[in-house]
């Protein structure tokens, strides 16, 4: 699904209604009070209105040299549309989400529940937090919340874009509902989590029009420095007139802003913002909302990935492969057991053991409700789980789990037993030890079976620094031949809540960013904590408001990908300021000679692209200068094309294309744009 | 240019770069901190007791930490006192002893200015040493600023360092024990043995007066008075200067401060008699600079990345030696119809106008661009008298930063500025945001580096700009006319604001304009260029410690080195060329058709 809303994404880069409303929003940007916020393109904008200003006077007066001061203009004012278009354009994508977005925020009639039990019909607009509503098949879900009473399956694919619907029930880590969705089948209680315009749809439409952007820290310190070196040029090109004067050679005011607006740095400038909405809005292609582009940022410098090992690194599900049985006792009776203990067992583990037992022994699964049996669940607590029924008391669970289990009950876990398990566990395998009555049976082994291609993934990442934890409730030794396995750095076995939040506390000691996904509520604090901690759709309303991202696919591999693209994002940002500072050495060669060689003819060694004359060298850089932020609005929007390798190679490879390239590229343009005015008599 | 040439510009930068890695690693002892005190130096024996009683007079705790306001705080204290000591020196001269000569008092506003000067490491001098400042001054007023104001650099340069290395701390160390261990330990004892091998070469060591010698050829002059008379006088007799210089020399080329005991610098044959004190004096100028980038690799732990510093300076000096030399070496196109023949043996091989013979061409090409590179500003040579080109490489590398090696502990930090832009510009380049050593690059320390670097953009060509629209303030005491006139007022500024303080002679500066705006030069240059650089050492010091990956931004390879060098060439070049492109550039072309100035 992903793939084909980002083909789709991919097809609208330049799509025509996105672009004739950026040609309109361009012309609006040129605000002063907006354009104040990006200091370098303000002074391209002062220079625009005090050279259009001195062309009026100098038509007036008849002074000057009309064709070239008008032309000069002219491409001043282009330079800081272009820049706005860009924007524009990045921002455009965003807004026609936002457009498909509000379209399911419609107005839709909630039925309220009150405190006597009384349902009351009111306009959805006028939840409130903790109130609650029914809703039933058929009918919009009024506003985020938590499903409180029974089951539904849902259509989400106005949030997600995915059209196959998703189950929610009340209690566990699939419980939250979001506003605008569509319940299909059966009805639910929910209660209402957020107030009117603070709805997760809300944030949504907000976050994908970019109408809650703020510079992130990078972007900021960015900005200071390309602030910093407009400051420098100023003074350069400020200070050049007296020098000018001194020489014999005074200059236009037309040529002095043609240099500055060439020198400093208007091709990152330009484009700095387009560059930060399209880094999110790739995210939201991908089906990730982040609440801001700081946690993008922070995506890029992830050092450290805790992966969950269910779901991300194994597929989801351990099947059960083998009953060994412990001396003494026949594997019939053991998988009988273990079938009996996993009958009420929902989980795709406990439906295989019953499935082996089936294949292998042909016990046939027994109907719960006939059996007058007390199912005891699995908690995180005792790590057990087991059955009461005709006076039999069976548990499985974990070794330790089991083995205190045996000593509460005056026994003990027969030596062999033990071996039996770390013969599994060494081979990556689950053991789940079976108990009756205080005795043990035997022990069913759980196979883990490793997604395909994760070893390279977790290679790329290592050659990109970025060390990868395995977080699993299972034994370290298991833990370790998975981990092995799957060829991740580390692993954190038999991991509880706790255990998570101290690794990522202790990883962050050591000046690390941590990123995590998490869906359970227990999973809150640690997504709290965690630098990226990303949110699945699927999971609970707290897990989605304590992390910083939340993926509406609920996919945990996902993570890798949002590393790639914040990476993706500061990579196109310092691609394109080493580019834009690297231009200016054309740019000097161009304009320098073409000021002076009227006063000093010599001056023309320097005129080494052999430009025409001197307006046609000014005109040829001020254009080039324009015209390569359109030239490179597709790679900010795009951003750079980015491999996994180590940063030595990065900045090897990046250095050639955009440093040496930055060198190189103005030579060859401002050249050819030279010979095209001369061509035309422009100049 | 010659084999000869070649072979000692090779065996100068060959011994810098050997002796980088011992005097690194003794400036490392000497500083680096442990939890135990300072660590064992084989000078302890002796310098202990000293630096103990020091401590114990002027009552600093030795132990006591100082954040990086604090650290400025006390560095402008410090400098305040010994400037206003050393104005007082010069103003009471006539009344001390050890003035031979009888000097009378120095006027105030030169007073002032040299104090500045001095205590700014800049040395620019308005006067002529041997006819205004008595043997005192020179050794109580002159002498021990050299020693102070390196000291002071190194301590910056030290600070910033720990700034790197530290991890979430609030404190860059005491200034009063960096200054004092800066002073003792190493200052004052490579001084002591390099004024004995100076003197070995002839360099003077008295408190003789001036001697009389009779001329074996006495010399007719011509002088115009006030009243517009011209008398003719036949001169017999020369004067010829003495006084303490070797004490002076050394201190002067160690801790690059550059001021000369005579008018002439290290031109004048008792400053630097011999081929092998100028050696000597060039191999001082680069001691400590190139120490120091050792020094920063060991104290951050990361060795590599030290030799990555110090290999973007070496390229760097290596383009501006061969620059020099080559335009150096050149014939002077102008002289077409004389045989120039570059033989060697029977000829200079190039411009010799404003040098030494005993130096020759390579040498004094070789000590203008060392003098420049780092901050020191004594010449063997006449900047003012070089070819166009040749002259614009010592212009250039001060306008650069004075980063190529650099001053005494100025060179390091500044370098260090360079790397923190480098890091920035190009460090997002690897998918990351900004990071140096383990420590993330932010907005903060952006805003204080950009602060730093347009100190130099805004003085040295806002005076400059200034000073040619005032025909007779700014121009009014130019010798020169056109593009050199113009390189002869860049070149006050940039030396000044560089706090160089060597010159192009052809301007006067001794006028109430130049002495009052090159002097808010050289403080401006020295101080609001000290303040941003700490500020960014302690905030760097309360971060946290990124640790290495391969994922981390890479400041230790070859790549580094050269990505450093192109940074601080593209800032530098885009900041001043159209000023330089106007001035030595436009006068290079303009001499081989046929025109000087």
């Amino acid at each position: 699904m992903s793939t084909a809303r980002q083909a789709k994404g991919r097809s609208s880069l330049f799509d025509k209604k996105i672009m004739r409303r950026a040609s309109i929003d361009a012309l609006a940007k040129l605000s002063p009070k907006t354009m104040m916020k990006n200091p370098v393109m303000f002074v391209v904008e002062v220079g625009s209105v005090l050279t259009t200003a001195l062309l009026i006077a100098n038509t007036i007066t008849h002074h000057g040299h009309f064709r070239f001061d008008l032309q000069i203009t002219l491409w001043l004012w282009f330079t800081v549309l272009f820049a706005n278009f860009a924007e524009a354009m990045a921002e455009g994508r965003g807004k026609a989400q936002a457009d498909a977005l509000r379209l399911a925020k419609s107005e839709t009639i909630a039925y309220k529940v009150s405190k006597s039990g009384a349902i009351e019909e009111i306009p959805s607009s006028q939840l409130r937090a903790n109130d609650v509503v029914r809703v039933l098949a058929g009918q919009m879900i009024p506003g985020d919340g938590e499903v409180i009473e029974g089951v539904a399956s849902v259509d989400e694919s106005a949030i997600t874009g995915e059209s196959a619907p998703v189950i929610r029930e009340a209690g566990g880590d699939r419980s939250a509902v979001t506003g605008g969705t569509r319940v299909l089948s059966d009805q639910i209680t929910v209660r209402i989590t957020s107030n009117p315009g603070e709805t997760f749809l809300d944030r949504m439409i907000a976050l994908v029009e970019g109408a809650e952007r703020q510079k992130t820290p990078n972007e900021i310190a960015l900005n200071i420095l390309l602030a910093g070196l407009t400051i420098i040029f100023l003074l350069a090109v400020v200070t050049l007139q007296p020098f000018a004067v001194y020489s014999g050679a005074p200059q236009t005011v037309f040529v002095l802003i043609s240099l500055l607006v060439c020198l400093i740095p208007t091709t990152i400038g330009g484009l700095l913002s387009a560059i930060g909405i399209a880094g999110m809005d790739r995210l939201v292609q991908h089906n990730v909302l982040a609440t801001s582009g700081r946690a993008v940022e922070a995506a890029g410098d992830v050092n450290t990935l805790l992966l969950d090992k269910t779901g991300t690194i194994t597929i989801g599900n351990r099947e059960a492969s083998e009953f060994v049985p412990a001396p003494g006792i026949t594997d019939v009776v053991l998988a009988d057991a273990a079938q009996l203990s996993s009958l009420a067992d929902e989980t795709p583990e406990g439906r295989s053991i019953v499935v082996l037992a089936k294949q292998q022994y042909n016990l046939r699964g027994r109907e719960l409700a006939h059996l007058n049996a007390e199912f005891i669940p699995f908690s995180a607590l005792t790590r057990m789980s087991g059955i009461e029924v005709d006076g039999r008391s069976i548990r499985k669970g974990s070794v330790d789990a089991i083995a205190a289990y045996l000593v509460e009950h005056n026994s003990q876990l027969p030596g062999q037993v033990r071996d039996v398990v770390e013969v599994i566990s060494r081979a990556g395998g689950t053991p789940l030890v079976v108990a009756e009555n205080g005795r043990a049976l035997g022990v069913i082994h759980l196979k883990d079976i490793v997604k395909g291609g994760m070893k390279e993934r977790f290679d790329q990442l290592r050659a990109m620094g970025i060390r990868t934890i395995m977080i699993t409730g299972d034994n370290p030794l298991t833990a370790a031949a998975i981990a092995r396995e799957a060829g991740v750095d580390d692993f954190l076995a038999e991991a509880k809540p706790k255990d998570k939040m101290d690794l990522i506390k202790r990883e962050q000691a050591d000046g690390k960013l941590v990123a995590m996904t998490g869906d359970g509520t227990n999973d809150a604090p640690a997504l709290a904590q965690a630098d990226v901690g990303v949110a699945m759709n699927s999971g609970t309303q707290a897990a989605k408001e304590a992390g910083n991202m939340v993926d509406l696919d609920s996919n945990p591999t996902k993570l890798i990908e949002i590393v790639a693209i914040g990476k993706q994002l500061l990579m196109t940002r310092g691609a394109l300021t080493t580019f834009s500072i690297s231009n200016d050495i054309a740019k000097y060669f161009a304009i320098i000679p073409a000021m002076f060689a009227g006063a000093f003819p010599v001056l023309n060694a320097l005129n080494i692209m052999h430009l025409h004359n001197p307006e046609s060298a000014i005109l040829s850089a001020v254009i080039f200068n324009a015209l390569i932020i359109v030239a490179l609005i597709p790679l900010a929007l795009r951003g750079v094309s980015y491999r996994p390798m180590s940063a030595a190679a990065l900045l090897q490879r990046n250095l050639i294309v955009y440093g040496a390239g930055g060198i190189i590229a103005p030579f060859i343009g401002i050249k050819l744009i030279d010979m095209l005015i001369t061509a035309l008599h422009l100049a | 240019m010659s084999l000869n040439g070649w072979l000692q510009i090779a065996l100068f930068i060959a011994l810098i770069l050997m002796l980088a890695k011992p005097m690194g690693s003794y400036m490392t002892r000497v500083f680096d901190l442990r939890d135990t005190g300072h660590r064992h130096t084989w000078l302890d024996p002796l310098l202990r007791p000293c630096e103990r009683l020091l401590y114990r007079l002027t009552g600093v705790d030795p132990d006591e930490e100082m954040r990086w306001t604090q650290y400025v705080i006390a560095m402008l204290v410090f400098t305040a006192a010994t400037l206003v000591l050393t104005y007082i020196i010069q103003r009471v001269q006539q009344w001390l002893p050890l003035n031979p000569q009888h000097l009378a008092a120095v006027a105030p506003d030169l007073a002032f200015n040299t104090a500045v000067s001095f205590s700014t490491n800049t040395n620019w001098q308005s006067y002529t040493p041997e006819t205004t400042m008595s043997y005192l001054t020179q050794m109580l007023g002159l002498a021990t600023h050299n020693f102070w104001s390196a000291a002071v650099g190194l301590a910056f340069a030290i600070a910033f360092i720990r700034g790197i290395a530290r991890r979430e701390m609030k404190t860059l160390g005491n200034f009063w024990v960096d200054l004092t261990r800066g002073t003792l330990w190493i200052l004052l004892p490579i001084s002591i043995v390099f004024a004995l091998a100076l003197t070995s070469q002839g360099v003077i060591q008295n408190f003789h007066p001036y001697t009389t010698a009779t001329l074996v050829q006495p010399q007719t002059v011509t002088t115009t008075g006030a009243d517009g008379k011209t008398t003719t006088s036949t001169v017999t007799t020369q004067t010829i200067a003495q006084g303490p210089v070797a004490s002076q020399e050394a201190i002067k080329m160690l801790g690059t401060n550059g001021g000369g005991f005579f008018n002439a610098n290290s031109a004048h044959p008792f400053e630097n008699p011999t081929p092998l004190s100028n050696f000597l004096q060039m191999l001082s100028i680069f001691l400590i600079p190139a120490g120091l980038t050792v020094t920063l690799g060991q104290m951050v732990g990361s060795p590599r990345h030290g030799w990555a510093v110090l290999a973007a300076m070496t390229i760097l000096w290596f383009v501006g030696v061969f620059t020099c030399y080559w335009a150096e070496a050149q014939p002077n196109p102008l002289l077409h119809n004389v045989d120039q023949h570059n033989s060697y043996s029977l000829q200079s091989g190039g411009n010799m106008e404003g040098k030494e013979v005993r130096f020759g061409i390579a040498d004094s090409a070789l000590f203008a661009t060392v003098t420049t590179d780092a901050s020191c500003g004594a010449v063997n040579a006449m900047h003012d008298s070089f070819t166009p080109l040749g002259g614009l490489v010592p212009l250039i590398n001060i306008m650069l930063g004075e980063v190529i090696f650099g001053g005494v502990g100025a060179g390091l930090y500044g370098m260090l500025i360079f790397v923190i832009l480098a890091v920035f510009i190009a460090g997002l380049m690897v998918g990351r945001t900004p990071e140096y050593l383990g420590k993330k690059i932010e907005a903060y320390d952006v805003q204080m580096a950009m602060l730093y670097l347009l100190i130099f953009p805004l003085i040295i060509l806002g005076f400059a700009a200034v000073a040619v629209l005032m025909p007779h303030l700014g121009l009014g005491s130019l010798a020169n006319h056109g593009p050199h006139g113009l390189s002869e007022i860049l070149y006050a500024y940039a030396s000044a604001t560089g706090n160089n303080g060597s010159a192009f002679a052809g301007l006067n500066a001794n006028t109430h304009w130049y002495n009052y705006s090159l002097g808010v030069a050289m403080f401006i240059g020295r101080f609001m260029m000290m303040i941003p650089m700490l500020a960014i050492a302690g905030n760097l010091a309360g971060k946290k410690i990124v640790p290495d990956t391969a994922g981390t931004f890479p400041v230790t390879t070859p790549l580094f080195a050269a990505l450093l060098t192109s940074v601080i060439v593209i800032v530098g070049a885009l900041t001043f060329f159209p000023a330089l492109a106007l001035g030595p550039i436009l006068e290079h072309l303009l001499l081989h058709v046929g025109h000087t100035f």
